[in-house]
């Protein structure tokens, strides 16, 4: 190959992955857009948190039971090492409510409910049905994706806050009940340890936006997919792998931005 | 044409980058009629449909709907004239999460503040002009093509359009199917006093109902006439798609290298 033609496909490449953001970031805007218009039809958005929420619940309340399991054991073997066994409570509240229950959650939404959002979107288009809707002059981004997003970005901080609770008494268990630390102990060090607004308020501030990263990439994939079998396929797995690396990039940037310097 | 147009194409040129779908096709509509655009699979119909519904702009050529031209451009003046009209898809295009009621009412609920008995009324009576007010409560999965096919058929009339456009109405229908669908078209185009706009390649039940039909091929439009008139035409293009002659100006083969090339053969 010569190095103009290598030039040229790192060209075409580049121009294709600017025209994609461009185009996504376009399509981000229609969708904000179309939110009042989703709000005034309230009782499909309610519909969604409902349907969305449903999805994951059981995979979050079984993930973030057996994340607080272990996070009692390990937490356990690390302090006692140190004579700090007493300070589990506070280190198993502050792992899960600031980085493992939006993360975690983040992560399993994606798999759960952005899968199934993608391939839902993916096969009306392929069955015509937005185009029905389209040409029934009623606009699909306000009647089928607005309430869709709108329920992503409501149903991630819920799940995430029910997966660390969760795991708070998966800790309680292990660390409580079969390890034998004191209760109150437990408890009174994570009351004095966790700050309402700046660690479960920033944890809620993270899922949220993981909320509107997942939600987002799920619709646009399925919105954009081409309206075959494969291409509905393709546009799942790109759902999952783009709605990860995005939570996890997005947490570090948050992490960075709300918890760097130590008060 | 006449003065009672109710969509005129003019001069319309549409394709995807190197490929010419339509070219400079002009066609008219007139009020209250059944037209039929006949042509061969990929021929360009469906497009047509497309460009009258703005889902896509030509890229010479204009457009107009009862006088107003069509602007893909300009989505509130494009919402209002779709309001105006009803499309029938391929497949029905039925929103597979709703029961057949359900998808009727769709159009209702989301562009009128109907009270619910009137909805229901609505919806039983449009239910009922196409034989399936019976059926109003099963869901979708549970219909059968036809049956689907005919429900679509409901929800397009459910607001009573000027225009209805039919894609493709009689694919992949058994014969009794077939029948009712094509009676159905005809007698909603006469009670209703629409206008409607048949793209199809069945050309006998096309042919039964229609009131002039456009023939397509290659992007142009090669003949137009009454049924009568295309069946008596001398035109080898028309005669070969209205007799499904395998082979004649719309060639069997798909272009290809000379044969004994491809085999490895000499002259």
């Amino acid at each position: 190959m010569k190095p103009a033609d290598a030039l040229s496909i790192l060209g075409v490449r580049a121009l294709r992955t600017l025209r994609g953001l461009g185009h996504s970031a376009y399509f981000f805007g229609e969708l904000l857009r179309s939110v009042p218009a989703a709000l005034r039809r309230f009782h499909l958005v309610v519909a969604q948190i409902h349907a969305i929420g449903n999805y994951s619940l059981i995979i979050i309340v079984a993930s973030g039971l057996a994340v607080g399991f272990v996070l009692g054991l390990q937490g356990y073997y690390t302090l006692s090492r140190y004579g700090a066994a007493e300070s589990l409570g506070l280190l198993v509240a502050l792992s899960l409510v600031r980085e493992l229950g939006p993360v975690v959650t983040g992560l399993l939404f994606a798999g759960r409910a952005g899968t199934s959002l993608t391939a839902e979107i993916g096969l009306m288009k392929a069955g015509e049905q937005l185009a029905a809707m389209e040409m029934m002059a009623i606009d699909p981004k306000q009647r089928v994706l607005a309430p869709r997003f709108i329920g992503g970005l409501v149903a991630m901080p819920l799940l995430a806050a029910m997966f660390s609770a969760v795991g708070i008494f998966g800790g309680y268990i292990v660390g409580v009940q079969m390890i034998g630390i004191d209760p109150g102990q437990f408890w009174s060090q994570m009351q004095n340890g966790v700050d309402v607004f700046d660690d479960v308020g920033n944890g809620m501030v993270k899922s949220a936006v993981f909320g509107v990263a997942c939600t987002f990439v799920a619709l646009y994939q399925g919105f954009e997919a081409e309206a075959t079998p494969e291409g509905v396929a393709q546009a799942t797995t790109r759902t999952v792998v783009i709605s990860s690396l995005a939570v996890l990039l997005l947490d570090f940037v948050l992490t960075a931005v709300m918890f760097s310097t130590p008060r | 044409m006449s003065s009672d147009a109710f969509i005129q194409i003019d001069q319309v040129t549409f394709g995807y980058d190197q490929r010419v779908i339509l070219s400079e096709v002009s066609v008219t509509f007139p009020r209250g009629k059944v037209v039929a655009i006949m042509g061969g699979s990929g021929c360009g119909k469906t497009t047509l449909l497309r460009l009258i519904g703005g889902m896509i702009s030509p890229q010479k050529g204009s457009i107009t709907f009862d006088g107003e031209v069509v602007n893909a451009r300009n989505k509130e003046r494009l919402y209002a004239l779709r309001r105006r009209l009803g499309m029938l898809f391929q497949f029905g295009a039925l929103f597979t999460d709703l029961t057949v009621f359900e998808n009727v009412a769709f159009p209702l609920r989301e562009h009128t503040d109907l009270p619910e008995s009137m909805i229901r009324d609505i919806v039983l009576l449009k239910l009922h002009a196409v034989g399936l007010r019976g059926a109003a409560q099963l869901r979708i999965a549970e219909v059968s093509g036809g049956m689907a096919r005919r429900i679509a058929l409901a929800r397009a009339i459910a607001l009573d359009p000027e225009l209805i456009m039919y894609d493709e109405p009689f694919a992949g229908l058994d014969p009794i199917s077939m029948g009712v669908t094509a009676n159905l078209i005809r007698r909603l185009n006469d009670a209703t006093g629409a206008t409607s706009l048949i793209v199809s390649h069945d050309v006998r039940e096309c042919f039964l109902i229609c009131d002039h039909a456009y023939l397509i091929s290659a992007g142009r439009i090669v003949a137009h006439g009454t049924p009568k008139e295309l069946q008596s035409s001398d035109d080898p293009d028309v005669r070969q798609f209205i007799r499904g002659e395998p082979d004649g100006p719309v060639p069997f083969h798909y272009p290809a290298r000379p044969i004994a090339e491809d085999f490895g053969l000499r002259a």
